[in-house]
């Protein structure tokens, strides 16, 4: 019998460990559609690099750093289990993670979680990041700040102490993410052409909005693996719930940044609903196994209204994030996880107090650990291109290489 | 002989091709074109509006014996006019010669 459990938990981990590596398709996808052509070569070979460096890392340290087994009630902070990955005596067996996957399920399932964070930055420094200074960045975010903060929670350290939740990562993944875009666009500056003389943001239109359109299609159907995985067993009530909430709150807020940004901007913007579905994804991430779907829907709406005004407040800041980064992670994963306070199972204010405080201490950590290492790249491999690699594309400047090779739409 | 170079919208190329096959105009050559002028296309993209001068529009070249020039103009001028700005040019250049390649036959008789 309880092999049979143990079969039945490990197949919907391993199906859902498969659909988050899904999900960085998704993310290229979305990428490369909401930027120019001539920088399509260099975004998916980023995302290349962050899946395929980022799961490396995770293997040689990533996952005892994020999972080092503190001890109860020690508060951990940081603490290393060694380098490699090693299956633990049993490890394979009922007796470990009450038979909800076996130990080497649980390192493939994190370590497909562990690259998004960088793959959330990638995004948002797009066509103007040098190739080495971003992967000098991906190396060190993925390698040391997604684990040292993940193991907080996750891994059972001070946070977790404390009672925050974060179900599957709107703090952990998204926002860790997404502070690290911030700060990152923040020390890169604007792409050329990207503000006016006075100041004024001009459009600069990602070049395939079918792909953009595919990449948002895959991120929610990877979300089933990222939220339902979550669970860490096949548990029929939780995952079924998990994917009802996870799906509604994609719904809401597709649905509501697609109408909000109409009425603000009296278009029908494709790209708002895109990024209306994702922040409700990352909204729900927080709490999709607390929340009834009045709840699930709620949230959506409102991460719906909150990635609109993002974007519009990102341009206001003289920030340049293409693809909404920052909206969509840092401030619907933010959303994401006050609101496991607010509403759902675990509503109430000292909750809402300990979501905050989590948001708070995250946040201060990762944008300082990014300054410093950005502060690193700036002072090694540089952090942006010139002008003119950046005029003509980093496909040509940085890899000599055409994404259409004899299929050219447009120039520029 | 001559070239009738004509830039029409692109929404009126089936019509104007119709119309020519009327007055028995069947050979011309045409491409799509990006050009500048005086009309102006509203777009919004993540909330920014902006305004592009980028006007798509089909360029016919049709090269035609004299007795045929005017009723080409009037064909393209009767179909491919809708009244607004942006309804596009007509240009009608002398020809020195033209030439069949596959029998080497030319001046009009290489025309149709």
């Amino acid at each position: 019998m309880e092999i049979t459990i143990l079969t039945v938990n490990n197949v919907w981990m391993m199906v859902c460990t498969a659909l988050v590596f899904f999900m960085h398709l998704g993310f290229s996808f979305l990428e490369i559609g909401l930027t120019r052509q001539k920088n399509t070569i260099n975004i998916l070979f980023k995302n290349f690099f962050v899946i395929t460096v980022g799961l490396l890392l995770y293997c040689i340290g990533g996952f005892n750093l994020m999972y080092p087994g503190f001890e109860d009630g020690d508060m951990g902070i940081l603490k290393f289990a060694g380098f490699g990955i090693t299956a633990p005596e049993g490890g394979m067996g009922f007796g470990y993670a009450d038979g909800g996957y076996t130990w080497w399920t649980d390192f493939l399932f994190q370590g497909m979680f562990a690259a998004t964070a960088a793959t959330i930055v990638s995004g948002a420094v797009a066509e103007r990041i040098k190739l080495s200074g971003f992967m000098l960045f991906a190396v060190l975010y993925v390698g040391l700040i997604y684990p040292i903060v993940g193991a907080w929670k996750w891994g059972g350290g001070f946070l977790d102490a404390w009672g925050f939740y974060d179900f599957a990562g709107s703090t952990l993944v998204h926002s860790v993410g997404g502070w690290g875009a911030l700060i990152t666009i923040y020390l890169l500056g604007a792409r050329i052409g990207k503000f006016d003389r006075d100041g004024k943001p001009k459009a600069l239109p990602g070049h395939n909005l079918p792909i953009a359109s595919a990449g948002v299609f895959i991120l929610w159907l990877g979300w089933f693996g990222f939220n339902g995985g979550s669970v860490l067993s096949a548990d029929p009530e939780l995952t079924s719930l998990t994917l009802v909430t996870t799906s509604l709150a994609a719904a809401a807020g597709g649905v509501t940044a697609a109408f909000f940004s109409n009425i603000l901007y009296k278009n029908f913007d494709l790209t708002m609903f895109m990024n209306g579905v994702l922040g409700g994804l990352v909204g729900i991430t927080a709490g999709a196994d607390q929340m009834s779907p009045t709840d699930a829907i709620l949230i959506g709406l409102i991460a719906g209204v909150i990635v609109v005004l993002g974007i519009a407040l990102i341009d206001k800041l003289k920030l340049d994030d293409p693809v909404g980064a920052v909206a969509v992670h840092l401030i619907c994963g933010i959303w994401g996880t006050l609101a496991v306070g607010i509403f759902g199972a675990m509503a109430g204010f000292d909750q809402f107090l300990v979501q905050l405080i989590g948001v708070g201490i995250v946040g201060a950590f990762c944008v300082v650990t990014s300054f410093i290492i950005l502060m690193i790249v700036k002072s090694t491999t540089g952090l942006r291109v010139d002008k003119e690699e950046e005029i003509n594309g980093l496909d040509l400047s940085e890899h000599g290489m055409d994404a259409y090779a004899d299929f050219r739409i447009n120039e520029g | 002989m001559k070239k009738i170079e004509a830039i029409i919208r692109k929404s009126k190329f089936d019509d104007v091709k119709k119309a020519l096959h009327n007055v028995e105009v069947n050979f011309f050559s045409y491409w799509d074109v990006t050009g500048v002028g005086n009309e102006k296309e509203g777009h919004v993209y993540r909330g920014i509006s902006y305004s592009t001068s980028e006007i798509q529009r089909r360029y016919l070249s049709i090269v035609v014996s004299e007795p045929f020039v005017e009723k080409t103009i009037n064909a393209i001028l009767a179909t491919a006019a809708t009244d607004k700005v942006g309804d596009g040019k007509i240009f009608i250049l002398p020809v020195e010669e033209a030439y069949r390649i596959r029998t080497g036959e030319k001046g009009n008789e290489s025309l149709n």
